[in-house]
């Protein structure tokens, strides 16, 4: 792929620019990381049993994943539905609105974590009517589902989009020619070529919310047990100084957002062998 | 797909040659015979009918709105409650201008070492050959997948009282943690894959060629790199910049755990976001928020030119 393919690069400094880049990864990434590793070494199994299974710490861990689960399902349905009014339709406003999406990437969390918690408090342009109809979003868990269905929207949509862009109209309209009805065209030519982007963008939606801090504490209301995400759990731990339950939490996050990457790989090279490059 | 596409468009339709197969057959049939068209049949048969169109249309403009626009919108509603006047007092206060300053100081930090970091890496990257590149670039794209608070976490646990080097800090009177170097490490951490990720790809579709050439006609290395590749990268950096520099100055995860919050010293703006509005001065929190949500905006502007320019940029050679 790349011009020097299969050829001796002639060009100068590949020592000196490989020596420099791994020294400052390793300066500023892989020692730190390495570092979380090796203080949750102090620990022996038990105590590290302990921590993770004591009450408010599953609870935790189970409010960030369920939560950001059902986030990423939202982002997933409401992701495809954006992207094809983007792509598909014209519209007014339409490159306002494709804009417009990048908006929770660009926007700091902490900034997010304050207007959301605004809007949906029951004083709030959104919270006060969704009071009257007996429902309660700010400092409740669905707070927390709000926050991180904000988060994740981007993602969902930035890697379905170029493929939608990219898939080709003349098998569409091969198959309409051939007597498809939409219904049958959409949900079994164009749906099925979408997958591995639909589960890429899940995934990095999931991700980005399981570890998302800022947007979520405001509106979460942070009730131990209750409303209290894993990296909040993290934080206090840390104030509280206790270094080793921090870490422990911190671990199995780390875990788990590495094997969901790995994950994301995998289908990305899935997809490679699965759709041929044109 | 060009050539199909110009058969298509000139061919007469065909249409009684798919009559009789089944929507079950098409996919395998769509690949062999990609040159029939249905030009005829394109209003009805190429789009959904138009109330599934007006549903669609209106359910993503409604979402992007509940979402994203009107938490924006928010923003600069509470910011500008109280009039004008109380908007520019809360930005003159003293504690709000050492926030900005430190923001502007961390932001200037750790973009230009993640600056110098990602032309290197891009450089070793992009322009040789070597095993494990795929690995080395997933190592570089670590930070994001990590969680802020995690990012702030590692660099308690190295430099923190009971971290690994803590003691030894403290001995010799060397402040890390609660002062600007761990924010700086902090910030530089989050933000350290965005610029080598603008310049990798772009560097590899441009090849060795050009750079090449410079050397076999007697440019040192470091003349190749600044008369031929810089120009070439000059939007990418660009890119990398804009993007590093936005995340710099909005970080919050991270920066609040290695902060300490000490207040006219160590708050950047998002964390000063954070303590007006646990204090109740709304409008003060919400000025803050309003400047980085502009900030925001206008990365978002700049980076759709800048696309603009990538995509116009000079076509990759050897094609």
């Amino acid at each position: 792929m790349s011009g020097g393919a299969g050829r001796r690069s002639t060009l100068p400094g590949f020592g000196l620019t490989m020596g420099l880049t791994l020294t400052w990864l390793s300066v500023i990434i892989l020692i730190p990381l390495a570092g979380l590793f090796l203080k949750t070494f102090e620990l022996s199994l038990d105590q590290f049993w302990v921590i993770l299974t004591s009450r408010r710490t599953l609870n935790a861990l189970k409010i960030s994943f369920g939560l950001a689960f059902a986030a990423a399902m939202v982002n997933l349905v409401m992701g495809t539905v954006i992207v094809w009014a983007l792509v598909r339709y014209r519209f007014p406003g339409r490159r306002l609105f494709d804009a417009i999406v990048d908006i929770p990437f660009a926007l700091p969390t902490a900034v997010a974590g304050v207007a959301l918690t605004s809007l949906f408090a029951q004083t709030g342009w959104l919270g006060a009517p969704l009071a009257e109809l007996g429902i309660k979003v700010a400092f409740t868990p669905v707070g927390i589902f709000v926050a991180m269905i904000f988060i994740g929207i981007p993602f969902v949509v930035r890697t379905v989009q170029p493929v939608l862009i990219d898939l080709d109209v003349e098998i569409e309209e091969a198959a309409a020619s051939l007597g498809a009805n939409r219904w049958h065209t959409v949900s079994k030519v164009i749906l099925p070529s979408l997958i591995p982007a639909l589960l890429t963008g899940f995934a990095l939606a999931f991700a980005r919310a399981v570890g998302e801090y800022g947007s979520v504490i405001f509106i979460a209301g942070n009730l131990p047990n209750v409303s209290e995400i894993a990296p909040l759990l993290i934080v206090i731990r840390l104030s509280e100084f206790r270094y080793a339950d921090a870490t422990a939490i911190a671990v199995v996050m780390l875990v788990a957002s590495f094997l969901i990457i790995f994950a994301v790989n995998r289908i990305q090279r899935w997809a490679q062998t699965r759709i041929p490059a044109h | 797909m060009n050539e199909f596409r110009t058969t298509a468009a000139t061919s007469p339709v065909r249409l009684s040659h798919g009559e009789r197969t089944r929507a079950a057959a098409v996919e395998t049939f769509v690949t062999n015979t990609p040159q029939i068209s249905s030009t005829s049949a394109r209003d009805d048969l190429r789009t959904e009918p138009r109330f599934i169109r007006g549903l669609v249309i209106a359910m993503a403009v409604i979402f992007l709105t509940v979402f994203v626009v009107l938490p924006l919108v928010v923003v600069f509603a509470q910011a500008f409650s109280k009039g004008v006047g109380a908007y520019f007092a809360a930005l003159s206060d003293p504690e709000a201008l050492s926030a900005i300053r430190l923001t502007l100081m961390v932001a200037v930090i750790s973009v230009s070492l993640n600056l110098v970091f990602g032309l290197v890496a891009a450089w070793a990257i992009a322009k040789f050959d070597f095993r494990g590149k795929t690995f080395l670039i997933s190592l570089i794209d670590l930070p994001f997948s990590v969680s802020p608070v995690i990012s702030g976490l590692v660099f308690v646990l190295l430099f923190g009282a009971q971290g690994f080097w803590g003691p030894w800090l403290q001995s010799h009177d060397i402040h890390v943690l609660f002062a600007v170097p761990g924010i700086a490490l902090a910030t530089i951490f989050v933000t350290f894959p965005f610029v080598a990720r603008a310049l990798i790809p772009l560097m590899q579709e441009q090849g060795t060629q050009e750079e090449e050439a410079a050397i076999s006609l007697g440019a040192s290395g470091l003349q190749t790199f600044f008369r031929v590749t810089l120009p070439n990268i000059k939007w990418g950096v660009l890119y990398g910049v804009l993007l590093c520099n936005a995340r710099a100055m909005g970080e919050f995860g991270a920066v609040s755990v290695v902060s300490g919050h000490i207040r006219g010293e160590t708050n950047t703006m998002p964390l000063l976001v954070e303590i007006l509005y646990n204090e109740y001065q709304f409008v003060s929190s919400f000025a803050i928020a309003s400047l980085l949500a502009m900030l925001a905006l206008i990365t978002l502007v700049a980076k759709t030119i800048l696309e603009r320019h990538l995509d116009e940029g000079p076509s990759p050679s050897g094609d």
